[in-house]
């Protein structure tokens, strides 16, 4: 069985979250420990959802007497079958089918799903109790971002209405956004989140390295090393630390060793302004500038991010990895939308036996 | 629609202009590149664009900004690989 860190929990509702059917007028109760249970994996940043087959006004309003229905990201309440209804929360959530975890207390459902979605883990809704027990959904690091992830994705679902519902050029409502975007050298407290950003992040992982919290925290302080946290905020509140950023200072060129970003900044265009930023630093210091990437089957936009701004592969290895470089001699300009901020003076306050004259 | 007024739609669509208080008008010879903001989610949606809609397969070696910088080379871009096939 997969280890990838569970994302999501999709519950059904019928004798797995309450006992009773609530179409066939059972006065259905909640489980017990279930409203600990939802509060447990929300505060571990593992998101909720539903996939029940059931009037969609009917479960909400029950959940809703429970005092639980807030916790429930996109719910799928319907009469479809429960894979589409998987599906779908997969697709608007934007993670992988191999982070997700279905729990029905129906073999027949159970089955229909990994049928179709094989990548999902199943779980009988007998075994619910032992749900925050599972390794899958004890991620290795809780941060400051874990409580708030749902907060943060219904965030993104209020910016997705707003944009379909937006009149004009997509520029103007990327500018009614207020779009803020911090780099920061990394400090101590900004260790977690790196290294739990290299372990969530997949598509958006240019060298598909993962580091550990020992070594990031090495390069934090290496003077030889620059380590860089992005976070972006908007008028609806802070997206959290979604980018990162390790930076090798050599000689004669400075060699980007990773560059991620998460997966739910996409639609906003900030890895370009991160790679922008460093590019123009690069070229400030006189140094060319190298990338590592190595292809994953999932993080072709980072090539295409790379070969858009100008790099060439320059050496390929047998194991695929490649070594992009770029001389810099043209550097795009900073979209006028982002307020781009620098903080904690990267960039040469880590120095080797520092000179006073 | 032929090849070249599609391309020019899809980029009038997606594009986010440099300047927002110029013209959203461009020629097939106009730059892109120096236009907008070619982030990496636009680059990534023109090129499932261009080979979905066109049915071809770009190479590594040919995702360039040359190739993609202007409506006039990506025309030329998919020609060259249709002639291909």
């Amino acid at each position: 069985m997969s280890i990838t860190e569970a994302k999501c929990v999709i519950w059904d509702l019928d004798d797995t979250i309450w006992d009773g059917i609530l179409a066939e007028n059972d006065t259905v109760t909640l489980k017990p420990g279930i409203a600990e249970i939802l509060s447990t994996l929300d505060f571990r940043g593992i998101l909720n959802s539903i996939a029940s087959k059931n009037n969609f006004d009917d479960a909400m309003q029950r959940l809703k007497d429970f005092g639980v229905d807030h916790y429930f990201l996109c719910p799928e309440i319907n009469w479809n079958a429960k894979s589409s209804s998987v599906q779908n929360i997969q697709q608007k959530l934007n993670i992988g089918m191999d982070t997700i975890l279905f729990i029905d207390d129906q073999i027949f459902e159970r089955e229909e799903v990994v049928n179709s979605h094989p990548l999902v883990e199943c779980v009988d809704a007998l075994d619910y109790s032992g749900l925050t027990t599972m390794a899958r959904l004890n991620p290795k690091v809780i941060t400051e971002d874990s409580p708030r992830r749902r907060g943060m994705y219904q965030d993104d679902m209020k910016r997705d209405v707003e944009e379909r519902n937006f009149q004009g050029p997509k520029e103007g409502f990327l500018d009614s956004l207020g779009l803020h975007f911090k780099i920061s050298s990394a400090g101590a407290e900004d260790m977690k989140r790196a290294e739990e950003l290299t372990r969530r992040t997949s598509q958006l992982n240019a060298s598909g390295v993962i580091f550990s919290y020992d070594e990031l925290d090495h390069f934090r302080t290496s003077p030889d090393h620059e380590l860089l946290v992005c976070e972006l905020t908007d008028k609806y509140g802070s997206y959290g630390k979604i980018g990162l950023a390790l930076i090798e200072k050599g000689e004669s060129h400075w060699h980007l060793r990773l560059l991620l970003m998460s997966c739910r900044v996409i639609s906003r265009g900030v890895g370009t302004v991160l790679l922008t930023h460093i590019m123009q630093e690069a070229k400030n210091a006189e140094k060319e500038l190298l990338a590592d990437f190595r292809r994953t089957d999932r993080n072709k936009m980072m090539y295409i991010m790379y070969k858009f701004a100008n790099f060439k592969e320059r050496s390929k290895n047998s194991t695929g990895h490649l070594v992009l470089e770029n001389r810099l001699e043209e550097i795009p300009k900073l979209p006028w939308y982002i307020k781009l901020e620098i903080q904690n003076q990267p960039y040469g306050t880590k120095r080797k036996n520092q000179v006073i004259h | 629609m032929e090849l070249k007024e599609k391309i020019r739609s899809f980029i009038s669509d997606n594009l986010i202009v440099a300047d927002p208080n110029v013209d959203r008008t461009f020629t097939d010879e106009d730059n892109i590149f120096k236009m907008g903001f070619v982030n990496s989610l636009f680059a990534m949606k023109l090129l499932n664009y261009v080979e979905n809609e066109f049915d071809i397969l770009v190479d590594n070696e040919d995702i360039n900004i040359t190739n993609f910088s202007s409506v006039e080379n990506i025309v030329r871009l998919v020609e060259n690989k249709k002639d291909m096939v």
